[in-house]
């Protein structure tokens, strides 16, 4: 634990030297920004909302900026694989499958077009 | 006419067997936990009319075992929220002050116990959402060891943090429902079987933990979780803790370094994770789809923009940032760098203490739409509850008492599948 705590303390003093204003800049959010992730992630967005995301996604953002301080550390993770035997079994039904679809036509769900 | 807590989405019965452990108990189930034909809704629009094929494991546990649901409980929007006003279909109030919210984000199903329209509820917890609500209406919430409760059936908001876990009136009710719903399901592969974890009892009866015996048992008390909580809020938790010093319990002050970037580690992987599995509303093969002329990707960003909330919104929108090129690094490596290190902190203090004790919320109950306008503030009120999460360990939170009238609740933490200490402990803080 000693070893975390150091580094803790080495990185929480880098933050508030020469590097801050750097962190500070990194986390500006302008309305461009905030059109881009939202483009990436499908989610149109109205004018207004935009500029309410953009200034509260700085806050965010900003507050997210102390986990600069956070040391490297081993992730001691005790995962095992979980395997069954691969043997049919019984699911939804195809009817069941669409039963909550928008549009569907002969048994497939219907999309909009690609282009 | 009693008053309208609007804690139920939709009410409809789901009939339990005629005998069973819970045989006569009417159970709340949260509403992003899929029920055969009765609506799911997630607290959203984007899933208003959608209507499962089939049930959770934990409601066809339930209702094997007698329990019979009486409707889907109100909730933040996909879970996304500490006080259920973030619900496409209006806020829950709290039973204990209407002027107030029930926490979240499981408001719906904490309050409907409090106010008697249900003897338990289910809820998720994925920072704290059964655990909050519990506190700010005056109740108990369980959230299990990862891997206790099965997940099938629960719409993933972000799958490495979240566990289904009972509310109810007594700590001795809601462990006879965790008794109900834990166990291995081969539909969740995250499950653990008991008899194959080390140290953990697979006959364990987490009903008859509740003996309220603490003679002997070590409270850690972790100064950071208590450091920054309202100060009547600290008195209430402190003089329960020392009621069971007079049981015969033993407190030490232990320290939790790690837990001050838990909030920050929380919403960075719990974003992250959300707006991945959020990819999946379309409108295409289930909830509401915009009437687009837009081509794929248009019609999607529409059918996205109708259908979910602005906190939806946000944490698609954030975790996409998070995850994008250039931030993955600065962001979610850290995120998970922070996370091993409270795993690891939570480690070593159980090496010492039994439990660990701390407020479950800050701070008391906001008013109703104190904190909607305010994201970041209602992230930081998750300060105490993340940690938990974060680290996969079983807590619980149990009424403490009252601070100026209101519901302040004691969280107890305990190690990997140890759910019976941390009922214990609870049980003895409700016979005080």
């Amino acid at each position: 634990m000693s070893d975390t705590s150091e580094s803790t303390d080495d990185a929480g003093e880098d933050a508030g030297g020469d590097d801050a204003p750097a962190h500070s800049d990194a986390s500006v959010v302008d309305a461009e920004a905030v059109r881009h992730v939202a483009e990436l992630a499908r989610v149109r967005l109205a004018d207004d909302e935009v500029g309410t995301f953009a200034a509260q996604f700085g806050d965010i953002l900003d507050y997210f900026e102390a986990l600069d301080e956070v040391p490297e550390t081993e992730r001691e993770e005790d995962l095992v694989n979980v395997m069954r035997p691969d043997e049919v079994q019984s699911g939804l039904t195809q009817e069941e499958a669409l039963s909550n679809a928008d549009e569907t036509a002969d048994g497939y769900f219907v999309g909009p077009k690609v282009s | 006419m009693a008053t309208d807590y609007n804690a139920f989405i939709t009410e409809a019965t789901i009939d339990g067997a005629d005998d069973g452990p819970l045989a006569g108990t009417t159970v709340a189930v949260k509403d992003n936990i899929s029920t055969e034909g009765v609506r799911t809704t997630c607290g959203s629009e984007m899933l208003a009319d959608y209507v499962p094929p089939y049930s959770a494991t934990v409601v066809d546990r339930l209702t094997e075992a007698g329990a019979t649901v009486v409707g889907k409980a109100n909730m933040d929007e996909f879970g996304m929220g500490t006080t259920t006003e973030t619900s496409a279909f209006g806020p829950t109030r709290n039973p204990a002050d209407p002027e107030r919210v029930p926490g979240g984000s499981s408001g719906g199903s904490a309050a409907a116990v409090a106010a008697g329209e249900a003897d338990l509820a289910l809820g998720s917890d994925t920072g704290g959402s059964v655990r909050c609500p519990a506190a700010f209406c005056g109740v108990v919430g369980i959230k299990p060891t990862y891997g206790l409760v099965s997940r099938y059936g629960l719409v993933a908001y972000a799958n490495s943090l979240e566990q289904i876990g009972p509310i109810a009136g007594t700590v001795e009710e809601a462990a006879a429902a965790l008794d109900v719903i834990a166990g291995p399901d081969p539909n969740d592969g995250t499950t653990r079987d008991l008899a194959d974890v080390e140290g953990a009892d697979p006959d364990a009866s987490y009903a008859a933990a509740a003996d309220g015996d603490v003679d002997g048992l070590t409270i850690g008390i972790p100064t950071e979780l208590f450091e920054g909580a309202d100060e009547r809020v600290v008195e209430t938790v402190e003089a329960a803790i020392a009621d069971l010093e007079g049981r015969g319990a033993e407190t030490t002050e232990i320290s939790l370094p790690s837990v001050e970037h838990a909030v920050q580690a929380y919403y960075v992987i719990a974003m992250a994770e959300a707006s991945s599995n959020l990819a999946r509303f379309d409108g295409v093969r289930y909830g509401a789809r915009a009437d687009s002329d837009g081509n794929w990707n248009e019609s999607f960003a529409e059918t996205r923009e109708e259908g979910f909330g602005a906190e939806v919104k946000r944490r698609i929108l954030l975790g996409t940032y998070a995850l994008s090129a250039g931030y993955h690094d600065k962001y979610y490596e850290k995120a998970q760098d922070a996370r091993a290190w409270v795993r690891q902190d939570f480690k070593e203090a159980f090496a010492d203490v039994d439990v660990i004790a701390s407020p479950t919320m800050p701070v008391p109950p906001f008013e109703l739409g104190e904190s909607l306008d305010d994201p970041l503030r209602m992230y930081l009120a998750d300060a105490n509850t993340t940690p938990v999460n974060l680290a996969n360990l079983p807590a619980i939170s149990v009424p403490a008492g009252e601070a100026d009238g209101l519901p302040v609740g004691l969280q107890f933490v305990g190690p990997k599948f140890d759910e019976e200490t941390v009922i214990r402990a609870a049980s003895a803080v409700e016979e005080r």
